[in-house]
């Protein structure tokens, strides 16, 4: 008895590593699933599978549902049941913007946002032209919020281009951009090809952002809740043996192979550990949160982490904040999160949302069982979004 | 003369591109322009700002086109992905054959169907050919395989070719596995201790 067949779409990134693991390692055959996983092209071409009901559940970048709520994108009506993963972008330039960077002082620390953006502002010859996978991503999200709080407007003052993950390093060595945010592993192989070096983490604008989250059919979930409750379990098992160090060898083997991401496990090992090669003389940064798939409640689907996404898409596309904050309030599914988990040995925050950026240190929070710590996950330039006071 | 539809079609490929615009000109009376795959297809496909773009569902530039939706104000204008289309039956079709519309002007589906019809028909033709070519590579690849294999266990062994394959093929039944899966775990073990 092989269980009830589901079909699951992901991108080929480092990120899917929770879907795929939840297959690979049994986690899905303990809650009665047997997943097929179904690599997808393009973000587009995802979305569409999971629209057309070709897959029951999608890897699915974190803005997706909000903007496809918002009529954006495609009109159906996507739930996020839980968060994927936290953090695991990098934002890269071309080897002639580092070495122009380099030449005026800059030093390549990979932590300081503020700085790093400032050098690159400074260092550019015309307009940026910056790559982004999808135009609903947190990569567009982040660069947005980094470039506009350093006094560059954005979009309006850059040129942005959406580049496929896996055609980023071409697209830089084509000089088709100046610079970059992608899911790695593809930030690593422009590295590895001699075509760009790493500027800083995605984590370093913002230090716990929600990435990628497990989407359905909302039309999918109501009519299947035990099956969704199902899936929501096996992906945070799977996500709960992929933060443990001792396993990041192993998902990167299970995670090179041909029909997942198809890049050398060392590439993939990179990001799992938090020890990426920066440019082509093989320097290397350390950075700790560089992806998180378990801890600090990372699954968990804050409300309040959608309502940064849906009040960023809304003020940019210059519809009402608070409308739009409400119209997409039930989409990070955590009535649901909590059910399915309900019973685990799941430590879940007692509130449901919180104000986003305010911790700078572990910080210990209110839970069923009192022992739930959050991980840091400032601004980097030290602002709140507490969406009580969304206006 | 503005009635005319204008019909973009993405596609490395010029032989493919020139099939597709064989077979919407055969449809209709259409203004077709081909565009090739780049990091700067959404600028290009903008400057003919065409009625609809026809693209493969399986090309990476797909999220490209993405950005005409917000390029031209979504509120405004709206860039309706084909999938949105009430006719799901056409959609569903569309997909399965390997292709993917975007209707850049809101135009009336009774205009779109000639053109989605004609371009299924040429995109099933080209998913069959494409499935053979696959079916074909692989069974040459398993082919090369299981020759490698073969000729591993026939210096080995000291077998004869007929040997050698009969005892790939107990070894498989033996086990529950296909003959190929046999010769590549053979293959791969040979490749470590030499």
């Amino acid at each position: 008895m092989n269980g009830i067949d589901l079909n699951i779409g992901f991108m080929a990134l480092v990120d899917s590593a929770p879907v795929i693991v939840a297959q690979e390692l049994g986690f899905a055959k303990q809650e009665g699933l047997n997943l097929t996983l179904e690599k997808a092209p393009s973000w587009s071409t995802l979305r569409d599978m999971l629209a057309l009901g070709r897959i029951e559940a999608a890897h699915m970048l974190a803005p997706v549902p909000i903007a496809t709520s918002m009529g954006l994108s495609s009109g159906i009506k996507f739930d996020a049941l839980s968060v994927l993963s936290v953090n695991g972008t990098v934002i890269g330039v071309s080897t002639d913007l580092a070495q122009r960077m380099r030449d005026s002082g800059y030093t390549f620390d990979f932590t300081d946002a503020e700085n790093a953006g400032r050098a690159l502002i400074a260092a550019a010859t015309g307009k940026l032209r910056l790559g982004v996978p999808f135009p609903f991503s947190m990569h567009a999200e982040l660069l947005y919020y980094w470039l506009n709080a350093l006094g560059l407007p954005a979009p309006q003052s850059v040129e942005i281009h959406t580049v496929p993950p896996a055609l980023m390093a071409e697209a830089i060595a084509n000089g088709d951009i100046d610079a970059f945010c992608v899911g790695e592993p593809w930030g690593s192989i422009a590295v590895n090809n001699g075509v760009g070096e790493l500027l800083i983490p995605g984590a370093a604008i913002w230090g716990f952002a929600p990435e990628k989250v497990l989407a359905a059919r909302h039309d999918w979930v109501e009519s299947e809740p035990e099956l969704s409750k199902r899936l929501i379990r096996a992906v945070w098992r799977a996500g709960r043996w992929l933060d443990q160090p001792e396993n990041h060898m192993t998902a990167s083997e299970i995670l090179a192979r041909p029909q997942y991401v198809n890049v050398p496990a060392e590439v993939i090992d990179r990001a799992l550990s938090g020890q990426i090669v920066i440019n082509g003389r093989g320097e290397e940064r350390h950075r700790d949160d560089f992806v998180v798939f378990h801890r600090g409640a990372a699954g968990f689907p804050w409300a309040s982490q959608s309502a940064w996404i849906a009040s960023q898409l809304a003020s940019r596309l210059g519809l009402d904040r608070k409308t739009v904050g409400s119209s997409t309030r039930m989409i990070f599914r955590s009535d649901l999160y909590r059910a399915a988990l309900a019973g685990l040995a799941a430590d879940l925050p007692s509130a449901s949302s919180k104000v986003e950026g305010l911790l700078d240190s572990r910080t210990p929070v209110s839970s069923e069982s009192g022992k739930l710590y959050l991980e840091p996950g400032a601004f980097f330039d030290r602002r709140f979004f507490d969406p009580e006071t969304v206006d | 003369m503005t009635d005319r539809l204008s019909i973009v079609v993405v596609e490395p490929d010029r032989d493919r591109a020139e099939l597709i615009a064989a077979s919407l000109d055969h449809a209709g009376d259409y203004n077709i322009h081909i565009v090739a795959e780049s990091s700067r297809v959404a600028r290009t496909i903008a400057e003919y700002n065409p009625d609809v773009v026809l693209i493969d569902v399986a090309s990476p530039s797909r999220d490209a086109l993405e950005e005409l939706a917000l390029a031209s104000g979504p509120m405004d204008r709206p860039v309706a992905m084909f999938v949105d289309q009430s006719d799901d039956g056409l959609t569903k079709a569309a997909i399965e054959a390997g292709l993917s519309a975007y209707v850049v002007n809101g135009l009336r589906a009774d205009r779109l169907k000639p053109v989605l019809d004609a371009a299924i028909t040429r995109f099933h033709m080209f998913q069959s050919m494409r499935k053979e070519l696959e079916a074909t590579k692989k069974a040459l690849e398993e082919r090369k395989l299981i020759d490698r294999a073969k000729g591993i266990l026939m210096k080995a062994r000291g077998l004869d070719e007929d040997a050698a394959y009969a005892l790939l093929r107990k070894t498989a039944m033996d086990q529950g596995r296909k003959v190929v899966d046999v010769a590549q775990a053979l293959v791969t073990t040979a490749g470590l201790l030499s």
